[in-house]
């Protein structure tokens, strides 16, 4: 049994390995993240906002800019899911009393 | 978990520390604009300064800083602050979100934008900072409540 699950992550830990190496190097013009159209034919947005991120929010970071201006309704679901896990943490905690 | 011999030098050193940090938090929020840093990062610095003196100092000196009842008033604060600038939006007839749009005479959209930005990482950051200490005090708040 625990020959056979050392196997398993010693599978999983080389599978990962092997696509960690064939990533796309960081700021590669050429990476898919970065083309202008995606696979599929659509614009991609990543070059958009990369090029409009100044001009649009006056905001220099534009990691800022995504998180908080285009993907903003995106950051206000993360900050439910704060509040939410906070409220049931209170809730399971509070009935041990 | 009230010592009963509370050790000076931690007291001491989470008095010198806590406002460092909650200064260092504050930056990281308002700095979020121009360096890595935002609301969810600046949120948790706060909530550490708040967990440290309530650690040091006991549970009832922390009180002072943030009521426990004010957790989650301050966590759902936050949250309202920024589905606020979301639905402020609507007035002038803008998208959900749409910080453009936002009813504030003399600013340029972007500068707009800019502010509104700041405006959610505030609003984020209040969340995050009350519901950790909200979690601690949950945890652990009562057992020394003197």
């Amino acid at each position: 049994m625990r020959l056979r699950n050392a196997l398993v992550l010693a599978g999983m830990a080389a599978v990962l390995l092997y696509a960690v190496g064939h990533l796309p190097s960081r700021g590669d013009p050429a990476a898919p993240a970065h083309r202008r159209t995606s696979l599929a034919g659509t614009p991609g947005a990543g070059t958009y906002y990369l090029e409009h991120a100044l001009e649009d929010a006056a905001t220099p970071n534009v990691v800022t800019v995504v998180l908080a201006d285009y993907r903003s309704v995106d950051t206000l679901g993360e900050t439910l899911v704060v509040f939410t896990g906070g409220v049931a943490c209170l809730l399971i905690l509070r009935r041990r009393q | 978990m009230r010592t009963p011999s509370r050790s000076l030098v931690v007291v001491l050193a989470a008095r010198g520390l806590a406002p460092a940090i909650q200064l260092f938090a504050l930056y990281v929020v308002f700095h979020g604009h121009y360096s890595p840093g935002g609301g969810f990062q600046g949120g948790v610095l706060l909530a550490a300064s708040f967990v440290l003196v309530r650690l040091a100092e006991g549970y009832g000196a922390g009180q002072h800083q943030i009521p426990r009842r004010a957790g989650l008033l301050l966590g759902v604060a936050g949250v309202l602050l920024f589905g606020a600038v979301g639905a402020a939006a609507f007035l002038t007839g803008g998208n959900f979100l749409d910080h453009g749009r936002v009813p504030l005479p003399g600013f340029a959209p972007a500068d707009l934008r800019s502010l509104m930005i700041l405006v959610i990482e505030v609003g984020v950051a209040i969340t995050v900072a009350a519901v950790l200490t909200a979690i601690y005090d949950e945890l652990l708040g009562d057992e020394d409540d003197a």
